[in-house]
């Protein structure tokens, strides 16, 4: 019950991102694919099969130390790359204030991934998410349904080839016209006896 | 043996209740399931979504400016702070810089921003919780604050000042005089809400040892901003990572120690005084210069310059050459205001009344038909027809600015030609860690656009708040995550 002022400093900065980039290959040399750079990002894409191994490393150990899952998404690569999808998680240290990013190829014929809820307890509606806007499955996920759409609809709207606009409504998502129906049997109801 | 026998009748079993989406309490259209056994919470199943727009599918089809507006939609309660996290953004990832009092500007407004997202959140913490004067308080100086940026850029809440490359306009002088009266005033005003509740018995039964959470697993499940401070985490994404001017200014980050409801109440509380302390350093210290980048590749030119808002003959009239029309539609569908009429293969012609002049018939029209008579708003379409001259027999002036404008409006359309790559950056919004995934594929469209909204995390954060305590202690670990549902739901 007592709040105190800190005072950060703002010039320590942790360790170069390509050098964690090269301590990840340097465990996984089987495992990483390919390592990009863009504006003083790194993004390292390794193999899906020993993600949580990987990522379980990133957290674990004492001089890398990420302890924030700052965002975990996928993209999309349709008709762009040979593998379809990427599931990207940004991560940063708290600690030691470096940034990496991690990225997971994951075929489109079979969208599964293991789920790194028990490394990030915070990856559980992420991931919820991904399923919902990718239908990427996550296996070991404590309790994978969909999240902003409703559950009864069908299709993964951030695929690339989801439509941006629909038909119509009820068209797209046949619930709809039982809300109106049920709405309309209501408001008919008798409510005064 | 009665009683033996009267547990076989009456079993005693966990009860269901269903809290929202219309619910005061909720701050939104949050719905929560709980499974409570008596007055204790067993089990929470929070559901979201109800608000889903899809900003990321509509931010995928539209260009980096046109993005913009879209972001304003996500918090509405500090809609500045998500427009800067998007422009700190996409700059990082045009490779631009803003000028310098652009900077200064955009950390102003950003820290009014806190201060007003942080009045409303204690002021109906405050009203959930059961203080009503608090409220009132708060309101009266976020009205002051929502009529500071109304002065700035005409808006009070879903504002859209900042733009990629600095700001939309200058501030005046008058802002600045009466935003610097706010903040001799506001640390009295602070005092204030605090001795209506910080030593108020209901105030600290109802708060202190709520939703407590230590700093590993607030760490470890994602909290962000004041919420994961008040566990004694120092991450403040303003000092880790400096965007706009924050590396200029001297500030302190409140921490708290046990990670209750009181420690992030009180957290809140010192960042407002930090944040006034924050704004009175910028103001002083502000630098002349312009407020725009020059970057003509990556950023929209000012509007003086274009017809039809500050062009000497401000009274300008669009009118349709009969002649040259060949009735194929085009305006028609593109006119926003509906003010273009006319049957297929015939000219068309413009309703005068309707016309808000914004000129989207003359850049639609590919027979050159649509013209502009300087000086002809609120003539008579034949008085019209007689002044009106072809487009390329207009004065110079009027044609460069024509030229100049549908210029402008291609560029909105497709957008600059950005470099390839993918980043993630993240500002520190009142509610958290705002962060803008962009994949680019040299378009200029994002070819994903990706946005990690606190509110969304915290949400998740809830079940694990609530689980043990009470029923009447779900409003105050609503009440202290801070979350907005627009921003959970995208």
């Amino acid at each position: 019950m007592a709040v105190t002022e800190v005072r950060i400093s703002i010039h320590t900065t942790g360790l170069d991102p390509k050098d964690i980039a090269e301590k990840i290959k340097g465990q996984f040399p089987d495992q990483v694919i390919e390592v990009a750079e863009f504006r003083d990002q790194v993004s390292v894409i390794i193999k899906r099969d020993q993600v949580v191994a990987v990522l379980k490393y990133l957290h674990d150990d004492p001089v890398l130390s990420f302890d924030h899952l700052q965002d975990l998404t996928a993209v999309d690569y349709k008709g762009k790359k040979d593998i379809r999808f990427e599931v990207v998680y940004n991560l940063y240290s708290i600690r030691y204030r470096h940034h990496i990013r991690i990225r997971a190829q994951v075929p489109e014929n079979d969208t599964k991934i293991n789920s790194v809820v028990p490394v990030w307890v915070g990856a559980d509606w992420h991931e919820r998410e991904c399923f919902d806007m990718f239908g990427i499955e996550f296996t070991g996920h404590p309790d994978l349904r969909r999240i902003l759409m409703p559950e009864d609809w069908e299709g993964y709207p951030l695929r690339k080839d989801y439509p941006l606009k629909g038909p119509e409504l009820d068209k797209d998502w046949p619930s709809f016209t039982d809300v109106l129906k049920r709405s309309k049997e209501l408001r008919e109801f008798d409510w005064e006896g | 043996m009665i009683q033996k026998e009267a547990e076989k009748i009456f079993e005693t079993r966990e009860l269901n209740v269903n809290m929202g989406p219309q619910h005061p309490a909720t701050h939104g259209v949050l719905r929560l399931v709980l499974d409570i056994d008596g007055e204790t919470i067993v089990k929470v199943t929070p559901y979201v979504g109800y608000l889903h727009r899809g900003i990321e599918k509509l931010g995928e089809s539209l260009s980096y400016f046109q993005a913009l507006p879209l972001t304003d939609r996500m918090d509405y309660v500090s809609a500045m702070s998500n427009n800067i996290g998007y422009v700190v953004a996409v700059e990082k990832l045009f490779g631009i810089e803003a000028p310098e009092r652009a900077k200064f500007i955009r950390t102003i407004v950003g820290e009014m921003s806190r201060i007003s997202n942080h009045l409303l959140w204690l002021a109906t913490h405050a009203l959930d919780i059961g203080a009503m004067t608090v409220f009132l308080y708060c309101f009266r100086e976020r009205e002051w604050l929502l009529d500071l940026f109304e002065m700035i850029c005409g808006a009070r809440l879903t504002v859209t000042y900042p733009r990629v490359g600095g700001v939309r306009n200058d501030v005046p002088q008058e802002f600045l005089e009466s935003l610097w009266k706010f903040t001799d005033e506001f640390p009295s005003r602070i005092l204030e809400y605090e001795t209506l509740i910080d030593q108020n018995r209901i105030w600290l039964q109802r708060t202190v040892g709520i939703g407590v959470i230590s700093a590993e697993e607030a760490v470890n499940m994602g909290m962000t901003g004041p919420t994961l401070r008040g566990s004694g985490v120092p991450y403040d994404i303003r000092k880790h990572k400096p965007y706009d001017a924050y590396d200029k200014v001297d500030f302190d980050v409140p921490i708290g120690t046990t990670g209750d409801t009181y420690d992030r109440y009180r957290c809140r509380m010192l960042e407002l005084r930090q944040s006034n302390n924050i704004i009175r350093q910028l103001i002083e210290k502000l630098p002349p210069g312009p407020v725009m980048a020059d970057e003509p590749k990556f950023t929209l030119q000012p509007k003086d310059k274009m017809m039809p808002i500050t062009h000497p003959t401000k009274e300008l009239a669009y009118f349709i050459l009969e002649k040259a029309c060949k009735g194929c539609g085009m305006c028609l569908r593109a006119c926003p205001a509906k003010a273009i009429t006319g049957e297929k293969k015939s000219p068309h012609k413009i309703n005068q009344a309707l016309c808000v002049n914004c000129a989207t018939c003359l850049v639609t029209c590919k027979f050159k038909s649509v013209t502009v008579v300087p000086g002809g708003k609120g003539l008579s379409d034949e008085k019209l027809a007689e002044l009106a001259v072809a487009p390329d027999q207009l004065p110079e002036d009027i044609k460069e600015a024509q030229q100049l404008l549908v210029k402008q409006f291609e560029f909105i359309k497709k957008g600059p030609k950005v470099p390839e790559g993918e980043l993630y950056v993240a500002t520190e919004v009142p509610k958290g860690e705002l962060g803008f995934y962009f994949v680019s594929d040299g378009s200029g469209k994002p070819f994903r656009m990706r946005l990690r909204a606190p509110s969304f995390i915290h949400a998740g954060c809830l079940p694990r708040l609530c689980i043990g305590h009470l029923v009447a202690d779900v409003i105050a670990a609503i009440g202290t995550i801070d979350i907005v549902l627009g921003e959970c739901d995208r």
